[in-house]
């Protein structure tokens, strides 16, 4: 229990953190891009202040990421045993990526003007895009293979007839891996335009915000659309190969054809759901693309191998706050296209922002409901969690650790993100770049 | 070559990479913090940083690297090491955590932190002092297998005269490859005075570097009879080791060649260090797991093998490409071009 604790409590921190990883490198690239084709400073400023914060979580992305790969074997020394014949191609494939990576952002930040022609330094920052997101996939896969083994044989309690392209290639991981791609970059493009939404609250309203504004909320709605496409895919996904853990999600406990789904609610001791409101035959929509179809209920699981039935309320705010950053993101673009509008409306700008905060608590909840809705399963139908946790003592005490260092390195990068850029507004730093083009060091 | 071979040279080569780079970035931390105290800090810092900033996070990944391939080529290896390190690993984790972060504060400049700097500097030898646990216990003596559960003895660890001498070396060695390559750094920096500071640190540790590593064989004899006869073996590696020890700090002392001199100084550690590895063969810990009883199915091993050298037609350009613009670039090292 411990040892899942510790673990959640690392990866819940490590998401925040690789998603942006995953996301901000796209968004930045994009905007360089932008930048150069137009020869708009704005856009190359914008693409240089994000790289400048990005450092910051991708410092502590790192720290974290490097903490729950060595965790794994420290935690779940039997699974590691068992599964590490399987996953470890991904696994490997996976820190060549990271590494991939790794040397060219290196490159990247620190080559802001060593290049006669700018577009060199824009080519150096498709390896991090492509390194960053080939990470999200390989380790998703991983992921994928955890909720449906396959590509291996058990003949007693030994794995035989290995195929690792099978194991990677598993029926879940096509949901899997789009699902969480998309959504690192909706969150990333909205975590920036948050960011810009706040500061044109505060009293900024340059030209710099404005297009910083619009580059970010027309991603987002790109990426809301891909998002909300590939959730379709995941549902159907569940209802075939992972019942209850749809089920669960839905609270849908009798096997039944036009299932209705069920949006918030409450469950009391009796399994009676109360306050909730049913739409009719939605359910059977999601899981087959058929109103008439058949879902199947929890009532054909023995009980022991049900999830537990909180995750609903993940699922219903996961799906909630996806569908609010769509309409949201669509607004704006509705608005700003047929309408003299104006965008920049107090009322608007808060919804804004208030939607930055709101993806990364889906992301959370997206991933707390997939990990929980598996249980008690470790290895789906193969290995249970119970069986895979260290023997080893002294997990608490590195619990209440791990607990202190995550506090500490929040505190330190919302500390240092926040110094960086008060100190120094964009208008600020344009105005230094126009005047002594040759002379800019923007990083010590 | 064997399957089993090829996994574990592959995964010695990147400890050894490891081994180097961290080094040059531990030591670094420790200078820096020393170089506050001593107030020759402004001498050292700008040689420090404009080298480390580029390639901290491609330090990291050689570990991140090692483990995953450990797992990967010997799952083995989680169960018995995963148990036995859970808390030297979670310390070491916790370190590099603190250190990682002080990237990211170091970016805007609070590098003038105090607290931070003292970490920074602690962590630069804590951490490979934490690390080098997980070669002690490769040598067997401090897990033990009581029916199916992997039982710890870390009292047996903190007490033992191997387990000390372990750490000693890995502290000094860290300090000495720092300051030897920082030293050809600042060199080419044409930067007389961090260049005085860093060869004084390099011709300080040098000393201390051979008197750890013999301390070191004195005890694994005592610790592991049948380790330290299979050393012998090989001792030539040991002696050519030796030797470049020997004409490293030759050119160092006699101020010239600092390049020359750091090469020496990786070949010395190159082959005390394959020739530390080739000895422990094929026990990966003594005596439980061997590279034959824990590695990982064919299929998946040959699969391992493909990956890896298709990834090293990514990595070695890419590796080559970062080398040419932070390292072999007369500018950027002089600190001319922007940072």
């Amino acid at each position: 229990m411990l040892s899942r604790l510790l673990t959640s409590l690392t990866l819940g921190f490590h998401i925040i953190f690789a998603t942006l990883g995953v996301g901000v490198p796209l968004m930045i690239s994009v905007a360089e891009w932008i930048g150069i084709k137009r020869n708009d400073p704005h856009y190359l400023l914008l693409a240089r202040r994000w790289t400048r914060g990005f450092v910051i979580t991708v410092a502590i992305g790192v720290v974290t990421g490097t903490a729950i790969g060595l965790q794994l074997s420290l935690l779940w020394p039997s699974f590691m045993q068992v599964a590490g014949q399987v996953i470890s191609l991904p696994l490997f494939m996976e820190t060549f990526a990271f590494f991939f990576e790794a040397i060219f952002l290196g490159i990247y930040i620190y080559t802001w003007d060593r290049f006669k022609k700018p577009i060199y330094h824009w080519i150096i920052s498709i390896p991090v895009v492509i390194g960053s997101s080939m990470s999200a996939f390989f380790i998703s896969t991983v992921n994928a293979f955890m909720n449906a083994p396959r590509g291996f044989k058990i003949e007693n309690d030994v794995l035989t007839d290995i195929q690792p392209l099978v194991a990677m290639f598993n029926p879940a991981t096509p949901t899997k891996v789009s699902h969480v791609l998309a959504t690192a970059y909706l969150t990333s493009a909205f975590v920036l335009a948050a960011i810009t939404a706040f500061l044109i609250l505060k009293g900024r309203t340059g030209a710099y915000y404005k297009k910083a504004l619009k580059l970010t909320m027309v991603a987002s709605f790109i990426f809301a659309v891909a998002t909300v496409l590939v959730g379709d895919f995941a549902g159907k996904y569940l209802a075939e190969y992972q019942p209850e853990k749809l089920a669960a999600a839905e609270w849908h406990f009798e096997t039944e054809e036009g299932a209705g789904l069920i949006v918030g609610g409450i469950l009391d001791e009796n399994n009676e759901i109360k306050y909730a409101v049913t739409l009719p035959k939605l359910l059977s929509i999601l899981a087959h693309g058929n109103p008439n179809s058949e879902v199947i209920g929890l009532e054909e699981f023995a009980e022991n191998e049900i999830p537990p039935l909180f995750i609903h309320y993940l699922f219903d705010l996961m799906v909630m706050i996806g569908m609010y950053l769509a309409f949201i993101s669509f607004l704006y673009i509705v608005l700003r296209k047929f309408t003299r509008f104006n965008l920049h409306n107090k009322w608007f700008l808060f919804l804004i922002v208030l939607g930055g905060p709101l993806s990364m608590f889906a992301i959370e909840f997206g991933w707390i409901f997939s990990e929980v809705g598996r249980q008690p399963w470790i290895l789906y139908q193969v290995m249970e969690t119970g069986h895979a946790a260290t023997t080893a003592d002294h997990v608490g005490t590195m619990l209440i650790l791990f607990l202190l260092l995550y506090i500490v390195l929040a505190v330190i990068c919302i500390t240092v993100l926040r110094k960086m850029f008060k100190d120094n507004p964009a208008e600020v730093e344009f105005e230094e770049a126009s005047h002594s083009t040759n002379n800019e060091t923007p990083f010590h | 070559m064997e399957l089993q071979l090829i996994g574990i040279t592959v995964l010695w080569i990147f400890l050894y990479g490891y081994l180097i780079t961290a080094s040059i970035d531990f030591g670094a931390g420790f200078f820096s913090y020393y170089g506050k105290v001593t107030k020759t800090d402004h001498l050292i810092n700008k040689i420090i940083s404009r080298y480390l900033s580029p390639v901290w996070e491609v330090t990291n990944v050689f570990f991140v690297f090692f483990f995953v391939g450990l797992i990967g080529f010997f799952p083995d290896t989680a169960y018995y090491f995963g148990t036995a390190l859970l808390i030297p690993g979670s310390i070491s984790l916790i370190l590099l955590a603190v250190r990682g972060s002080f990237y990211a504060f170091a970016n805007y400049g609070a590098k003038e932190n105090n607290i931070y700097s003292f970490l920074y500097g602690a962590t630069g030898l804590l951490i490979p002092a934490s690390l080098s646990t997980g070669l002690t216990i490769s040598e067997g003596g401090f897990v033990e297998e009581v029916g199916d559960q992997v039982v710890f003895k870390a009292g047996n660890l903190f007490t033992n005269f191997y387990s000390w001498s372990v750490v000693l070396l890995a502290v000094v060695s860290v300090l000495f490859i720092s300051a030897s390559f920082l030293a050809y750094y600042a060199d080419k920096a044409q930067d007389k005075q961090a260049l005085e500071v860093l060869r004084k640190f390099a011709m300080f540790w040098s000393a201390p570097t051979i008197f750890a590593s013999v301390l070191v064989f004195v005890a694994l004899q005592r610790h592991n009879p049948e380790h330290f006869a299979n050393i012998l073996n090989y001792a030539w590696m040991f002696i050519l080791s030796l030797i470049c020890f020997m004409a490293a700090t030759y050119f160092i002392f006699n101020r010239k060649r600092y390049g020359t001199a750091f090469i020496f100084v990786m070949l010395q550690f190159f082959f005390a260090f394959f020739g530390y590895g080739l000895s422990h063969l094929p026990y990966i810990l003594y005596p439980y797991i061997t590279i034959y009883s824990a590695s990982v199915n064919t299929t998946m091993g040959w699969a391992l093998v493909v990956v890896f050298i298709a990834g090293l037609f990514l990595l070695i350009p890419s590796l080559f490409l970062l080398m040419r613009l932070f390292l072999f670039d007369a500018d950027y090292v002089k600190g001319n071009k922007g940072k």
